[in-house]
């Protein structure tokens, strides 16, 4: 039988939720990671163990490891670390297995591997030696590596994205990087469209098109065909062009979620008090928004980068968690939301996990 | 033998750790190093690169503010303590 579980992130711990089959049941436990601050979870498929990224303003940074289910937990930060001349590392933004490997994405923004399973950790020095980085400023929540998406298949190419900074790929295992940010705007630089400088929230890849990714950008929606060479704004028919979070359904390559929210210099909030996810089945030519079950009125609440996820149940779970605390879940594709728990700390960052 | 006493969110993080040990140590750096071999992974929640101690603890030898190459008596007293102004969360989430 399978069991679901939603992994949270939040300012002050992670949170775990065990539901029934239905996904409609759920309960609550934590603060776990004693209490530090979690900015992602997620699962290394190699053995199933839970992960968790985050910092601690007294401790610094680490990746948090669960063998069973979060019962118990372990830590290390060994090596990371940009050297006793680099910058310090207040946390770790990201954590994200693939190919027998794990990857953190820090603050500031760089990459980081390990091989052992989270024990050591190793700078991938070749993200920071691209030649933009003199320029890379941070944006309104730090200069972070918030996004990492490795290719399913070939563990040499993968794509992460860095706030106020972009899109990176690379195709060498990490070796070095190619800015691909071609198309998408930097809607508040003297220059619109520069190599990089583009504010990307969320990074997201389409179901068996590896070549196909999403992003939800401070500036709008856009799609690429072409692994992020270059990209097509979607954002006609959205409420909003900002928003944080994007989510891909698992198995259909056309539809994705956003939580579009008000205009970043007037509160990032939603929109209206009305609170609302939109999807799209058509690759972004069209959007539906999706409020039932959702607070309609004198509901001001954001949504962090990591804090929505997708299941991969037929028909899929969608899950979001939001900086006031509630956590909202869809069994029917995001079209009618409950609420799963509320009274949380600030949410940064919801998984969700289906173990057979 | 020097006595260092650690926090209670310190020992949270290390279950075999005990909080209050002896250790034979010159400077509050070498002290550090002892921890990390009873509990591997101990200096890096107590230094930052630099080498340094992290912002937000604080470490007194014989109730005076020390750092990490402040010497040690063979009787003095060590205490780590996580500072009141590392309350905050890490990381702006905006």
């Amino acid at each position: 039988m399978t069991r679901n579980l939603l992994l949270v992130g939040t300012s002050k711990g992670a949170f775990i939720l065990d539901g029934d089959a239905s996904r409609r049941s759920w309960s609550l436990r934590g603060p776990l990671c004693n209490g530090w601050p979690i900015h992602d979870l997620s699962v290394d498929p190699a053995d199933g163990a839970i992960l968790a990224a985050g910092g601690s303003a007294w401790y610094g940074p680490a990746v948090f490891r669960s063998e069973d289910l979060g019962s118990t937990w372990s830590h290390s930060s060994e090596g990371l670390t940009y050297g006793d001349d680099g910058p310090k590392i207040p946390t770790i933004w990201n954590v994200t297995a693939a190919h027998g490997s794990i990857w953190a994405g820090a603050e500031p923004a760089g990459l980081f591997r390990s091989d052992d399973r989270g024990a050591t950790w190793s700078h991938v020095s070749g993200l920071r030696d691209h030649p933009s980085r003199p320029g890379w400023e941070p944006g309104a929540g730090g200069l972070i590596c918030h996004t990492i998406v490795p290719h399913p298949d070939d563990a040499d190419r993968m794509w992460v994205a860095i706030s106020a900074v972009g899109t990176f790929a690379t195709e060498d295992g990490g070796a070095t990087w190619e800015a691909r940010n071609r198309g998408v705007a930097a809607c508040f630089a003297p220059d619109p469209y520069p190599e990089t400088g583009q504010c990307v929230h969320k990074l997201v890849m389409a179901a068996g098109e590896p070549d196909s990714l999403y992003q939800q950008n401070h500036c709008g929606v856009y799609r690429s065909a072409d692994a992020g060479r270059s990209w097509e704004d979607v954002s006609q028919g959205l409420v909003s062009e900002f928003g944080f979070v994007m989510g891909a359904h698992p198995r259909d390559p056309a539809t994705s979620w956003v939580i579009p929210l008000s205009h970043p210099e007037e509160g990032r909030l939603s929109p209206d008090g009305a609170l609302a996810v939109w999807r799209t089945r058509d690759r972004g030519d069209s959007w539906e928004r999706h409020g039932d079950g959702l607070p309609q009125k004198n509901a001001f609440v954001g949504v962090l980068r990591e804090a929505l996820a997708v299941d991969r149940h037929d028909p899929a779970g969608v899950y979001f968690g939001t900086s006031t605390g509630q956590l909202y879940g869809s069994v029917d594709e995001g079209v009618s939301w409950s609420l799963v728990a509320d009274h949380l700390p600030p949410i940064w960052g919801v998984e969700a996990v289906a173990l057979d | 033998m020097a006595t260092i006493i650690l926090p209670r969110s310190l020992i949270a993080l290390f279950p075999a750790a005990p909080r209050r040990c002896d250790v034979d140590a010159a400077t509050v750096a070498e002290a550090i190093d002892r921890l990390d071999e009873l509990a591997p992974g101990m200096r890096n929640r107590i230094v930052d690169a630099g080498p340094v101690l992290r912002e937000h603890i604080k470490v007194f030898v014989d109730q005076q503010p020390a750092v990490l190459g402040t010497s040690l008596r063979p009787d003095s007293t060590i205490h780590v303590i996580p500072a009141v102004s590392g309350g905050q969360a890490t990381g702006r989430s905006a």
